[in-house]
């Protein structure tokens, strides 16, 4: 006997939660108790009274998975609202890395001019290296990342992908 | 105001709830509860034996009247053995309040004496958890924690307290209606699902209402919504496990519990309707069997108040997401104000008497052994008169009690259905008798299950509670048997019930009365004298060893494909069917 897998689509979702002790243990532990699958999670504090989270998670299930992962967000108590961003149309989903590179010579004019291309900007350099911050889609921090591995990357910090949907109203 | 201790605290928001009893164990992080309670003597409170007990009492208590049930035990392994029947509550939607005892905040992390992550270890099985680090929120908490645990599906709820934070002080003062920031369950449906699903019911030809626990919670008049709603569409009923009782086994309409064990009638009318109205029901594996061939033909209408069970296993074509007795009374005021006659489903209900015709719950009687479907039946026979509650353990004897035991009232069947917890029936039957003094309470056991909580005898003693223990003994774990039978070519590995205890003199040392009934011509004679008794008995029924529980359709097949008798039964499965629980 063979186990089969269901085919996935990627999704990215932004779950607003109130902020309290665990609540992210919470979420994180549903998906796995469940079985769902994080790409990636990021958290942080977005209202001046630091009571509210927002939590983007970029998944990927099957349609049916991915409404139950929504259903099953949205009953946890302290979750206030889940968004299917992919799903409820046109959203920006951005990242940023923290690149580190090590080079002389040559590599590091390569790795500056490259840099320059994906304006990633210099936050720290030395001699002998440089970081570079660089923000966009997976995509072109992929690209980036993978270019700098030509030219002495040595290690990288993603800060995972944040997303909110385009025009004027609130998810 | 003063300030009162967190203890002090929290025995007064339990009472301003409404709480009278309180199922627990005392322990070093909960001592200043404890003495609180003592002072306060506003609280009944139920020495159980085992932690696991007090929540397995809790639930008989809750699922029996309603209310919700409340635990209260110390840290680490008070805590720890609590977590079966929290889990338990959690899969069956039993209201449920944990009070746990934590190690003072300034130990939490440090590997305390009796420490345990409760809140972590708690978290995916209760609906919700706190962690109170502050006397003046556990006020606020307990009651929010009461308002989660019986609002929406209901569920468990664990509320921990660090021993600190029972002995700081603070401010109490019992707070209005709760009116919470991200938690508001609907419990009106839509007005368009409603009137859409009585067009679908007036149009059907094959409907079948198949309801489930989320009646018994909407409370006794969702029961008799149900049979309003029967009576008017003409559609029989089947129910799940623990749907029992919300439309009565005696009623017109009823075609039998349905699933794994379910009867042919039941699992043939879903299988060949043209319109399935789930109530309050989850289209759990145990109800679909093999998930393709599912009620293939029919329209799906899905009313739970639990978004998240709707779709999870079976497409639904309409979603309600609403309490079930709301929805069911939005239901037949749309039906009546519109006149709809009643449908002609004559043609339906014939077919629906030819499936009856095979009499799939017949069994094989005997002479020289008693049949515990016969056992079951001659129960009923001496008490449905008096309504009796039915608590079980999990197993053959569990089955053979839905499918012979008829309940024509709701809150009088009490099981693990979800968790499938054995050991979950001495202590609920203790519950439930202190939460209906004047009821007969009668676990219906096996002699593997009962072992799993027998320390609970001691707690009926202690408290004078007349509840009959009713031992189905083959000498088995009978369905880990049955299954070994059906899939392993009757290799019996470690289920053979060995070393047992003389039931009857193990009741009597605890104070119990105890009878055994060896031959049929003693059965009814042995209920009797069970039922004579004021006081507390344990029946061991020596049954038939190896009779087995049929109908069942088995792992993994079609509703179609259902094993009625036991000679039908081949004794192996391909590893697809082995591999499915």
């Amino acid at each position: 006997m063979h186990i089969s897998e269901e085919k996935a689509e990627r999704h990215t979702l932004a779950v607003i939660v109130d902020n309290e002790p665990g609540i992210l243990a919470r979420i994180a532990g549903l998906f796995t108790a469940r079985g769902y699958n994080i790409e990636s999670l990021t958290v942080s504090e977005v209202t001046a009274d630091k009571a509210v989270s927002r939590i983007t998670i970029v998944t990927s299930a099957s349609p049916a998975t991915l409404e139950q992962i929504v259903a099953q967000l949205d009953r946890l108590v302290p979750v206030h609202r889940v968004h299917d961003l992919t799903a409820e149309g046109p959203h920006v989903e951005r990242e940023l890395a923290l690149v580190k590179v090590r080079g002389t010579g040559d590599h590091r004019i390569e790795a500056l001019r490259l840099a320059d291309v994906y304006r990633a900007r210099v936050v720290d350099a030395t001699t002998s290296s440089f970081v570079f911050e660089v923000t966009g889609g997976i995509e072109k921090i992929d690209k980036f990342v993978e270019l700098m591995g030509e030219v002495g990357l040595i290690e990288v910090a993603r800060t995972g992908i944040v997303a909110i949907a385009r025009g004027k109203d609130a998810a | 105001m003063t300030e009162k201790s967190g203890a002090d605290i929290l025995v007064e928001a339990l009472c301003d709830l409404g709480v009278e009893v309180v199922f627990g164990y005392p322990g070093g992080a909960v001592l200043p509860i404890y003495d609180a309670l003592f002072r306060s003597g506003r609280i009944k409170h139920i020495l159980v034996r085992h932690e696991q007990a007090a929540t397995h009492a809790a639930e008989g208590y809750a699922r029996s009247t309603g209310k919700p049930g409340v635990v209260l035990v110390t840290s680490g392994p008070g805590a720890t053995n609590a977590v079966t029947g929290i889990t338990d509550a959690l899969m069956d939607s039993i209201p449920m309040v944990v009070i746990t005892g934590q190690v003072p905040t300034t130990l939490i992390g440090s590997d305390a004496f009796q420490e345990a992550d409760t809140v972590g270890i708690t978290r995916h099985c209760t609906k919700h958890n706190y962690l109170v680090k502050d006397p003046a929120r556990l006020g606020p908490v307990i009651h929010e924690a009461f308002h989660i645990a019986t609002s929406g599906r209901p569920g468990p709820v664990v509320v921990d307290i660090p021993k600190n934070v029972q002995v700081a002080t603070a401010k109490y003062q019992k707070p209005g209606p709760i009116q919470h920031k991200t938690y508001r369950p609907a419990l009106k449906a839509d007005r368009a699902a409603i009137e859409q699903v009585v067009d679908m019911l007036a149009a059907a030809e094959r409907p079948v209402l198949y309801t489930g626990g989320g009646i018994i919670n909407a409370g006794p008049a969702a029961s008799q919504l149900l049979q309003e709603l029967a009576r008017i569409t003409g559609a029989p009923v089947t129910s799940t496990l623990m749907g029992l009782g919300a439309y009565p086994a005696s009623g017109p309409a009823w075609l039998g519990m349905l699933g794994m064990h379910g009867t042919y009638e039941a699992n043939m009318a879903m299988n060949q309707a043209d319109l399935v109205v789930a109530i309050g029901s989850r289209f759990d594996d145990r109800v679909t069997g093999r998930l393709d061939a599912f009620s293939p033909n029919s329209r799906k209408v899905h009313i739970d108040i639990d978004r998240s069970s709707i779709n999870k296993t079976v497409r639904i074509d309409l979603a309600i997401v609403a309490d079930a007795g709301h929805a069911m009374e939005d239901m037949v005021r749309v039906w009546k104000a519109r006149q709809h006659p009643k449908p002609d489903t004559s043609g339906w209900w014939q077919r629906i008497a030819e499936w009856r015709a095979k009499k799939c719950l017949a069994f094989p009687e005997s002479t020289n052994e008693i049949m515990p479907q016969r056992a079951i039946r001659a129960l009923w026979e001496a008490t449905h008169a008096r309504s009796p509650i039915i608590t079980t353990e999990v197993g053959q004897h569990q089955m053979w009690a839905a499918q012979h035991f008829g309940f024509d009232l709701p809150n009088k069947w009490l099981t693990s259905g979800g968790l499938g917890t054995m050991g979950y029936g001495l202590p609920a039957a203790i519950g439930a008798q202190l939460g209906n003094p004047r009821a007969l309470v009668i676990d219906i056991a096996g002699e593997a299950s009962i072992q799993m909580n027998i320390q609970e005898l001691a707690t009926a003693t202690q408290y004078r509670l007349p509840v009959k223990v009713f031992i189905l003994n083959n000498e088995y774990m009978g369905m880990v048997r049955q299954w070994q039978e059906l899939t392993y070519e009757s290799r019996y590995s470690e289920s053979y019930s060995d070393a047992l205890p003389d039931f009857v003199k193990l009741a009597e040392a605890y104070g119990w009365k105890g009878i055994r009934i060896e031959t049929p011509d003693q059965l009814e004679a042995g209920i009797a004298d069970m039922l004579a008794h004021d006081g507390p008995v344990m029946v061991d029924c020596m049954v038939a060893k190896l009779a087995n529980c049929f109908p069942m359709i088995p792992s993994g097949a079609a509703h179609t494909e259902m094993i009625l008798q036991a000679n039908e039964v081949s004794g192996t499965m391909d590893d697809e069917a082995k591999a499915l629980v």
